[in-house]
Parts: C-alpha cells; structure tokens; sequence
C-alpha cells in the first residue's frame, strides 16, 4: 500500500511540477469557481442575513401575529388586549410588543445622502428590545430615545449621546423628530436594512401613519414576542395561546424567518445558483482531466506494459485531481478573502465560517467528482491498445 | 507465483496458439508455435506484416492470453496466471522498449530508468547509481537529466533500452525498435542493446520488419501467416539473410 501510494504520488506529482503552467490553469479555473461560489454563499448569508438578523436574535421562542397575516410581520395588528392575554398564559415568561415601520434619518452635512432605516418599536425590558453593546437600554415611556444596529451606527457615524432627525410621513406631511441615541447594539438589520430601535409609545408617535391612523389614540403593535419558561415546551404554549386567546396565530423563530417577504425564493435562488456553479465546475474540471486522459493514453499504455498496476494509475489521478483542487480552492479562498476587504459595508456579503466551510467542502469535492470519468478512463486503458499492438 | 518448471531455457513456448473471433470466423493469430530461448541469447523473430510476430509479441510480453498453449518463463507458465500475476510478472522479469511513445514525457531520461526500480521498490543508492552508469555506456551521460521531448529518437530508444535492462530482468522484448530511425541509428540502437543483451546474460527476442538488423542476432525466427516457417541459427545464413534486407 505504501508502495503503491509512493509511486503514484511520485508520478503525480512529477507530472504537476514538469508541466506547471498546465495544471496551475486549471486550479485557476478552479479558484475562480471558488471565488464565485463563495461569494455567492456570502452573498446568500449577507442578504439572508439582512432579513433574517433580528428576529434570529431575539431572546424568545415564539412570535404571535394576528390570524390569517400569514405569519407576514407587515400585515398583522395586536393591540394591547393581546400582550396582556398571552402574558397571562401559563409557561410564558415574558412578552414585547413589536411594532415595525420603515423612516428616514436625515444626517448632518449638505451632501450625506438620507439613510433609510426599520423604524422598530419595541418594549424596553421586554423581549424585542435587543441588548445594547455601547451604552444603555431604553427608557420606558414616551421617551425620545434610540438605540441603533451596527449597521446604522457604521453607516450614519452616528456615537451614544447623538442626537438624529428622522423624517416619516404622516398623513400627507413629513414630519421630523429628534432622538437621542442612548446605545449602539450588535448587528440587528430587519428587512435588508439598518435598524433603530424606539420605545413603543415613541415609535407609534414618530411612525408613519395614514390619515385615518392620525388622530387615533390605540396603540397598535404589529406581532408579539414571546419568551418561554422552557424552551421545550414551545409547542405546548404555542396550542395554549391559540386555543385561549381568539384570531391569533404563532410561529417559532425559524418558521418567522422563512414567512419574511421573498426571504425563502431568495434563498433558493442563490442556493440554485451556488449550485450550479458546482455543476459547472464539476463539469470543467471533469472535462479538462478527461481530455488530458484522452492524450495520455499511450503514456498510460507504456505505464501499465512495464508492469504499474491499475490501482497505482489510478491513484495517481486521483492524487493529481486532489492536489490541484487544493491549490485551486485555496488560492480561490485567499482571492474572496482580499476581495471582501474592498467591499463597502452597504454591500450584503458576509463570509460566514459556517457556509464557507461548506462550500469549501463542496468545492473540494468537486475535483474527484469530475475527475472520476477520467480516473474511470484510465484504468479501462488497455496497453495492448494503447501501444498499437492489438490485431 | 504459480510453481516453477525447471528448464535451461528463460523463455520456452509449446504449442502456442491465439485464435480471433472475426465476423468472418475464426483467425489463428499464432499457430502452434514453439520456440526456446536461453539465458544470453539474442533473437529475432521476423515476418511480414499480418504474419502474428506481434501477437506472438504481445503473448510474450504477458499483454496477451494465449488461447492455448504454454509460455514458460523462468519455468513459470504465463498463460494461467491472473491478470495482477501477469502485471507483477511485466514489472519484475519483464524489459520491453516499443516502437514509438516509449517514455514518459514528464520524467528526465534517468528518471525515466529509475522508474522501472522504483516500480519493483527497489530504488536504493546503488540503483541510481547503475542507471546513471548504464545511461552513460549508452550515450547519455550528458543527457542524464533531458527530458524526452529534448531527445532525439534515436537517444529516447536507448533510454528505453536502459529502462528494459536496468530491473535485470529475464527477457527482454523490443518491438520494432528502429522503426523511426535512420539507418545509421538503428544500427548503433539495435548493436547496442544486442552487447547489454549478451553481456547481462538475459534472453533478448527484437521484434522487425528489417531484415538488416538480423546482422546483431544469434537467431532468426520467421513467421508466416501465425506459423514458425523458418529458424536460422547458422551465422552465415543470418547474415546473408541481413544481406538481402540491405538489398
């Protein structure tokens, strides 16, 4: 076995190192494969990301929207009736009202472009209201306090002690407010956008508002957030509130991320897409090792006349296939890596450990895959054949 | 390793017979040939073409089964050994250089030889030194680390021919090995490798349409239509039978 592994990596390599500017085209082609498919996974992330951030996030188990909203955050209203209800129901142990909207801040200076932003509303202390990184949580009440995501901090260079204009529309007049920014906290981007977080009461003053909703005194929220006692009984409380509490339906965490608005045919596309950009790899690195096959047919010929065995043949494509994927996918990995670092925060790439583990796996499995037509080529090479000596 | 028939000779064939089923029935390839060949000896088996001296070749080499027959080598019959016997057998007793595409591009001349060591595990200090040696009495002391493509034909002939020696093995085979050779080359290419045949004592069979070369040989076996029709043992006749080749 050792024998065998000796010489076929002897062959193989040899061959590699004699004919460089070959193969190292093909783990070009490889590392461009790579470069593609890993953006297009960190693109997948970034933008799965975007919509899916603060909801992941959230320290809770369950989601509760208004009956037949489709579990879609945007067309569900709660009013204050239900937050009570499911406080009361039996293995909750807290709930937050969550109201969403979407603003703009106007930032200082003549030439800053306007930073649209999800306007949430959530209860301070209460599950909804994200943990902050710099500064503090939110006042209750009508304060005018925010607390911003990363991403709005990075993109406004707005700091703790600020104070920002956002401009709603209410009615058929855009209104501005002040607020002061009392804490920045970790990434929390909802609907592919950066993210402020208000107090309730604030938010429902601040929002936009329809001309009808102008002068109404209710306050409505959009979904509530539910924490649980134990976490396993989801399912449990979940029959709960629906069965005692009327027109309300729930989701966990995950089914409320694959509700949000074309976040899973998004997915899917890119998934689609990620995979076929392995299929074509699978196809071209296939191709090249099998034409390169084809015009070593008498060199194998020779190989197998004086007495190397199938298995080493065979072995030496495969080490070859590998050692080149290798190559191919690192110098890709290294490519991605120096090209993220050019891209400004607003574009949606994140290279998550996770998903680019996979697609290097993927990617690396890709070389013995397409290679395995070649491998199979070779070792049905008769050398009787391949030498010119069959009758 | 199947068990050993003792015998004088490296290479013994009985009754050897390669029959193809064709369309049109069968073919006998090779007909009920026997030869010998000892330790030392340098033979050539001649024919036109479609005569089965390749076929007989290709059996010889244990590329081929016979369809009956018995070929000893060292007293091992080949005929009844499995195919990875047969691939060990070609690796350990086995030298064979071919008409044409006889190296692998990719290894340098020495490594060329070195291969056929390293395949039977035996590449030690000492067998590098035997192959760089051997490369040298063949010509090719400069041309050591070449790889084929900066070779003529006539120097990657005698690589192969190095590369067939160099495992010591019990026979070794040359399939047309001037046919892409000047005169003057194929000379000095089949003259050479029929010393190394006889000074290292192996069993030695060329394989060629031309008559010429039988000049270097100590025998020439002729065939026609898959039959032995001649041996031409006595040198006179050899090299009158060189002589109409030249004509």
């Amino acid at each position: 076995m050792t024998q065998l592994f000796t010489v076929s990596s002897y062959l193989a390599v040899k061959e590699i190192w004699r004919n460089l500017g070959r193969f190292l085209l093909v783990s070009l082609v490889i590392a461009l494969i790579t470069l593609l498919v890993l953006f297009i996974a960190a693109l997948g992330e970034g933008l799965g990301n975007g919509n899916r951030e603060y909801i992941s996030k959230l320290d809770a188990q369950l989601i509760v929207y208004q009956a037949k909203s489709d579990l879609l955050v945007g067309a569900s209203r709660l009013g204050y009736d239900r937050l009570a209800a499911v406080q009361r129901i039996k293995g909750v142990a807290d709930a937050g009202m969550l109201g969403t909207a979407n603003a703009t801040i106007i930032l200082p200076g003549n030439n800053a472009a306007p930073l649209k932003v999800s306007l949430m509303g959530v209860a301070p202390g209460h599950p909804g209201e994200p943990k902050v990184v710099t500064g503090r949580q939110l006042g209750s009440g009508l304060t005018r306090e925010v607390i911003l995501d990363r991403s709005t901090a990075l993109r406004s260079k707005l700091v703790v002690g600020d104070t920002l204009t956002i401009r709603t529309t209410q009615g058929t007049t855009d209104k501005f407010f002040d607020l002061r920014v009392v804490g920045i906290s970790d990434g929390q981007q909802y609907s592919l956008q950066p993210t402020i977080f208000l107090p309730l009461g604030t938010w429902d003053r601040v929002r936009p508002k329809s001309e009808a909703e102008i002068n109404s005194t209710d306050l409505v929220g959009n979904v509530i957030i539910v924490k649980l006692n134990d976490p396993t009984e989801a399912a449990l409380v979940e029959s709960r509130i629906k069965g005692q509490i009327n027109n309300v339906e729930t989701a966990s965490l995950d089914q409320a991320i694959q509700a949000l608005p074309g976040y899973t045919a998004q997915q899917s596309t890119l998934n689609t897409q990620g995979g076929f950009t392995l299929f074509i790899g699978i196809l071209v690195i296939g191709g090249f090792f099998q034409i390169q096959t084809l015009q070593k047919v008498p060199q194998i010929g020779v190989l197998k006349a004086i007495g190397t065995s199938n298995p080493a043949v065979a072995a030496a494509s495969v080490i070859q296939i590998v050692v080149i994927t290798i190559i191919g996918v690192a110098i890709g990995a290294v490519l991605s890596f120096l090209f993220s670092l050019t891209f400004p925060p607003t574009v949606p790439i994140v290279f998550n450990g996770q998903t680019s583990a996979i697609a290097i796996i993927a990617l690396l499995l890709i070389g013995p895959l397409g290679g395995l037509v070649s491998i199979r080529y070779a070792v049905r090479i008769e050398p009787l054949k391949a030498l010119g000596l069959s009758s | 390793m199947m068990n050993a028939i003792e015998t004088q000779y490296a290479l013994e064939t009985k009754s050897v017979i390669k029959t193809y089923q064709t369309d049109t029935g069968p073919i006998q390839a090779v007909d009920d040939v026997s030869i010998q060949v000892a330790p030392g000896e340098f033979v050539a088996l001649v024919g036109p073409s479609g005569s089965g001296k390749t076929t007989m070749l290709s059996i010889l080499a244990a590329l081929l089964k016979p369809s009956s027959g018995q070929i000893l080598l060292d007293g091992e019959d080949l005929a009844g050994m499995s195919e990875t016997q047969r691939v060990n057998l070609r690796r350990q007793k086995i030298g064979f250089t071919f008409q044409s595409n006889n190296l692998v591009p990719y290894l340098s001349a020495v490594e060329n030889v070195e291969l056929m060591l390293r395949l039977n595990n035996r590449l030690d200090k000492a067998g590098k030194l035997r192959a760089r040696e051997l490369l040298a009495r063949l010509g090719l002391g400069e041309r050591l680390n070449n790889l084929p493509g900066q070779m003529s034909g006539g120097q990657q002939q005698r690589v192969a021919i190095a590369r067939a020696l160099i495992h010591n093995p019990s026979l070794v085979l040359a399939d047309e090995p001037t046919a892409s050779l000047d005169s003057e080359r194929a000379f000095q290419v089949v003259e050479t490798f029929a010393g190394l045949i006889h000074e290292q004592k192996r069993a030695g069979i060329i394989v060629t349409h031309d008559l010429r070369m039988c000049e270097f040989v100590d025998r020439v076996l002729q065939m026609r239509d898959g039959k032995l029709v001649k041996v031409t043992d006595e040198h006179d006749e050899i090299m009158k039978l060189a002589r109409s080749g030249k004509d």
